[in-house]
C-alpha cells in the first residue's frame, strides 16, 4: 500500500511540471473565484472527451486573471467584469491583444418568505436593509416586524457581488457594509432553509435555488424603473439589475486547442453545465 | 537478546509518550508563527477589543470582541443550564438511584456523548430554532440561547460522569458518620457529600466548559454568526470557532484575514489553556 503510494506519489512530482510548462495540449485557466466551479465543472467533462488534453483552472480573482493574460502566464483569463482600459493598455504594452467572450450570466435573486406581502423593492431600498439603515418591514411596504437579514458567509463570491453592486451600487470607493446584525449564513441552501420557515427574513442566492417555499422579490433600479422578476428572459434581456456578464478573455480570437475549449464552453453541453452550476447560459 | 528487546520496547514507549507533547508544542509554535503576523497590520489592542469584523473589506476591519462575546454568551447561557442538570443527574445517580436505573442511565448519558455535534445541530435547527422563535416572540431562532441548549446538551456526559466518579470516591465513612449523627439522606448528600467532593465536581465543570467553548459545527448552525456585540441571550452571535470554521476556506492564504483566522485559533487556545490548568488543579488538589 505505502509502495502504491511512493510510486503514485513519483509518478506525480514528475508529470505535474511537464502539465504545467507550455506543452501544446495543455491549458492555463485563471482568474475569477466566482467562476472556478464553472470552469473546473466545464474542465473536467472536456478531459472526459478529449482524453490527451489537460486543462488547469485554478481561481484567485478576476484581476489575477486578467494580469496573468496580460503577463502571459495563462491561456485563458475567467472574469466576472469587462476589462479595465488600463488593463487593455497594460496588454497593448505586452504585445497581447485581449479578446472578450461572454459565456454565462449571473442573476442574483432577492427572496422573502411567501406570507411576506412586500413583493418588490427598488435596489435602493435593497441597500437600506442590507446596511441596516432600513430596519422594518414597515418601511417598505410591508407588515410591521423586524428585517432579519441573511447573508452569505464573507468567503462566498456572491456575498461580495451583492456588497459591491447592492450595497455599494457598483461604486468601487463605497464604503458601505453589510450591517453587523446580518446572519451569515454559510450555504445558499441554509438561507433557502431559513427564508422558507421565517416571515421577516430577506436574503439571496442563485436563482438556481429559488422554489415555492420562497418568494422572489421583483427588483427595480431606481424608483421609477419598472419592477423586474428574477428570471431567465429577464436576466438574458439584460432587464434584470442584479445580474452581471460572465466572460472569458484570450489572447487574440481563440485559435487551436484553446479554440476548442472556448466552443465547448459556448456548445449546447457548455451550456447545460452552466445551468447546473447555478447561472443563466447565454444560449438556450 | 532479551534485554535488547526490552530496551528498544521500553525506548519506543518514550517515543509514544513524548509524541503528544511534541505536537501540542508544534501546533502552538504553528499557531503563534502564523497568528503572530496579524499584528503587523492591527494592533493588540484593537483586535481584541475591536469592534467590527469585517475581514474581506478595502481595509479590513480585525476587531474580535464580538466573537469573544460571543463565544462568552453562548458558554456562560451552556453552563447555567448544564451545570445544575449535570450535577443533580450525577447526585442521582451516585447515591439515590437503585442499581438497575443507575445502569440504564449510565448507558443513557454516554450514548448523548456518542451524538456527533453536527447532527445535535440539525435537530435543533429543525426543532430548536423555530420554538425559541415562537416562545420568545422573536424575529429569528437562529439565538445565542438556541446554541446554549445545544451545548448544554454536549457538555452534560462530561459533568455527569467525572461529578459521579468524585462522589463515588467519597470514602464511605464519611457518610456512615454522617448517617450515625442522624443526618437525613438529604442532609448527608448536601452537607457532607457534596463538599467532600466539591473539586472533582469544580473539575467536571471546567472539563464541561472546555468542550462548550471549543465546539464548532453545532453553533455555526445555530447561533446566526452576526458579528454584533450581543445586548441579550436572544439574538444571533458569532463564536470564535465558528468564524475560522466559516472563512478559513477561502482566507487567501498569507493575508491579514488568514493571519487574524490564526490569531483566533491562539485566542482560543489560551481560553482552553486556562480552563484545562484550572480543571487540572482542582482534580489534584482531591488527592
Amino acid at each position: 500500500m505505502f509502495k502504491k503510494g511512493l510510486f503514485i506519489l513519483a509518478l506525480l512530482i514528475f508529470t505535474v511540471p511537464a502539465f504545467a510548462g507550455k506543452d501544446k495540449n495543455s491549458i492555463q485557466i485563471k482568474g475569477s473565484d466566482t467562476m472556478v466551479n464553472l470552469g473546473q465543472a466545464w474542465a473536467e467533462k472536456y478531459m472526459e472527451k478529449n482524453p490527451g488534453d489537460f486543462v488547469a483552472v485554478t481561481g484567485g480573482g478576476s484581476g489575477t486573471g486578467l494580469s496573468s493574460l496580460i503577463s502571459g502566464t495563462c491561456d485563458i483569463a475567467m472574469s466576472s467584469r469587462n476589462i479595465k482600459d488600463k488593463e487593455i493598455s497594460l496588454a497593448e504594452q505586452k504585445g497581447i491583444d485581449p479578446f472578450e467572450i461572454k459565456v454565462a450570466l449571473d442573476g442574483l435573486a432577492v427572496v422573502v418568505n411567501p406570507a411576506n406581502p412586500v413583493s418588490k423593492l427598488t435596489v435602493e431600498q435593497l441597500a437600506g436593509i442590507f446596511t441596516g439603515s432600513i430596519t422594518n418591514w414597515k418601511e417598505v411596504g410591508g407588515k410591521d416586524g423586524k428585517i432579519v437579514i441573511l447573508s452569505r458567509e464573507v468567503n462566498s463570491g456572491t456575498h461580495v457581488y451583492f456588497k459591491e453592486h447592492v450595497l455599494r451600487k457598483g461604486n468601487a470607493n463605497g464604503r458601505e457594509e453589510f450591517a453587523p446584525g446580518a446572519l451569515l449564513l454559510s450555504s445558499s441552501q441554509a438561507i433557502a432553509d431559513e427564508v422558507a420557515g421565517n416571515s421577516a427574513t430577506i436574503g439571496y442566492y442563485g436563482m438556481g435555488y429559488i422554489s415555492s417555499k420562497q418568494k422572489p422579490v421583483a427588483i427595480a433600479k431606481d424608483a421609477k424603473s419598472e419592477y423586474v422578476n428574477p428570471s431567465i428572459e429577464n436576466v438574458l434581456s439584460g432587464k434584470y439589475p442584479i445580474s452581471r456578464p460572465l466572460f472569458l478573455y484570450t489572447n487574440g480570437e481563440p485559435q487551436g486547442l484553446i479554440r476548442k475549449f472556448v466552443d465547448y464552453a459556448l456548445s449546447k453541453e457548455g451550456q447545460d453545465i452552466v445551468v447546473k452550476t447555478d447561472f443563466v447560459p447565454i444560449k438556450k | 537478546m532479551r534485554k535488547i528487546k526490552e530496551f528498544v520496547i521500553e525506548k519506543l514507549i518514550l517515543v509514544c509518550g513524548l509524541a503528544s507533547i511534541f505536537f501540542v508544542i508544534l501546533i502552538f509554535l504553528f499557531l503563534t508563527k502564523e497568528g503572530l503576523s496579524v499584528f503587523k497590520s492591527v494592533s493588540p489592542f484593537n483586535f481584541l477589543f475591536g469592534k467590527s469584523w469585517y475581514p474581506i473589506s478595502e481595509p479590513p476591519q480585525l476587531g474580535i470582541l464580538p466573537l469573544i462575546l460571543g463565544s462568552l454568551l453562548v458558554t456562560l447561557g451552556a453552563a447555567i443550564i448544564s451545570i445544575p442538570i449535570g450535577v443533580a443527574c450525577a447526585v442521582y445517580i451516585a447515591e439515590i438511584a437503585p442499581l438497575k436505573i443507575k445502569e440504564i442511565l449510565k448507558a443513557g448519558i454516554e450514548l448523548l456523548a456518542a451524538i456527533p455535534s453536527v447532527v445535535l445541530g440539525f435537530i435543533g435547527m429543525v426543532t430548536l430554532v423555530p420554538w425559541v422563535k415562537t416562545t420568545f416572540h422573536l424575529p429569528t431562532g437562529l439565538t445565542a440561547l438556541s446554541g446554549s441548549i445545544i451545548l448544554a446538551f454536549m457538555a452534560m456526559p462530561t459533568i455527569v460522569s467525572i461529578a459521579e466518579d468524585a462522589l463515588y470516591s467519597v470514602p464511605k465513612s464519611y457518610k456512615e458518620g454522617a448517617f450515625a449523627l442522624g443526618a437525613t439522606h438529604w442532609q448527608t448528600i448536601y452537607r457532607v457529600l457534596l463538599p467532600a467532593a466539591s473539586s472533582g465536581i469544580v473539575a467536571a465543570v471546567m472539563l464541561g466548559i472546555g468542550r462548550v467553548i471549543g465546539e464548532t459545527m453545532a453553533v455555526m448552525m445555530i447561533t446566526g454568526n452576526a458579528a454584533v456585540i450581543p445586548q441579550s441571550i436572544l439574538v444571533p452571535v458569532r463564536t470564535l470557532t465558528a468564524t475560522i470554521a466559516a472563512e478559513m476556506g477561502e482566507a487567501v492564504v498569507g493575508s491579514e484575514h488568514y493571519f487574524a483566522l490564526f490569531a483566533i485559533g491562539i485566542v482560543l487556545f489560551i481560553i482552553s489553556f486556562i480552563i484545562n490548568v484550572t480543571a487540572d488543579l482542582f482534580l489534584h488538589k482531591r488527592h
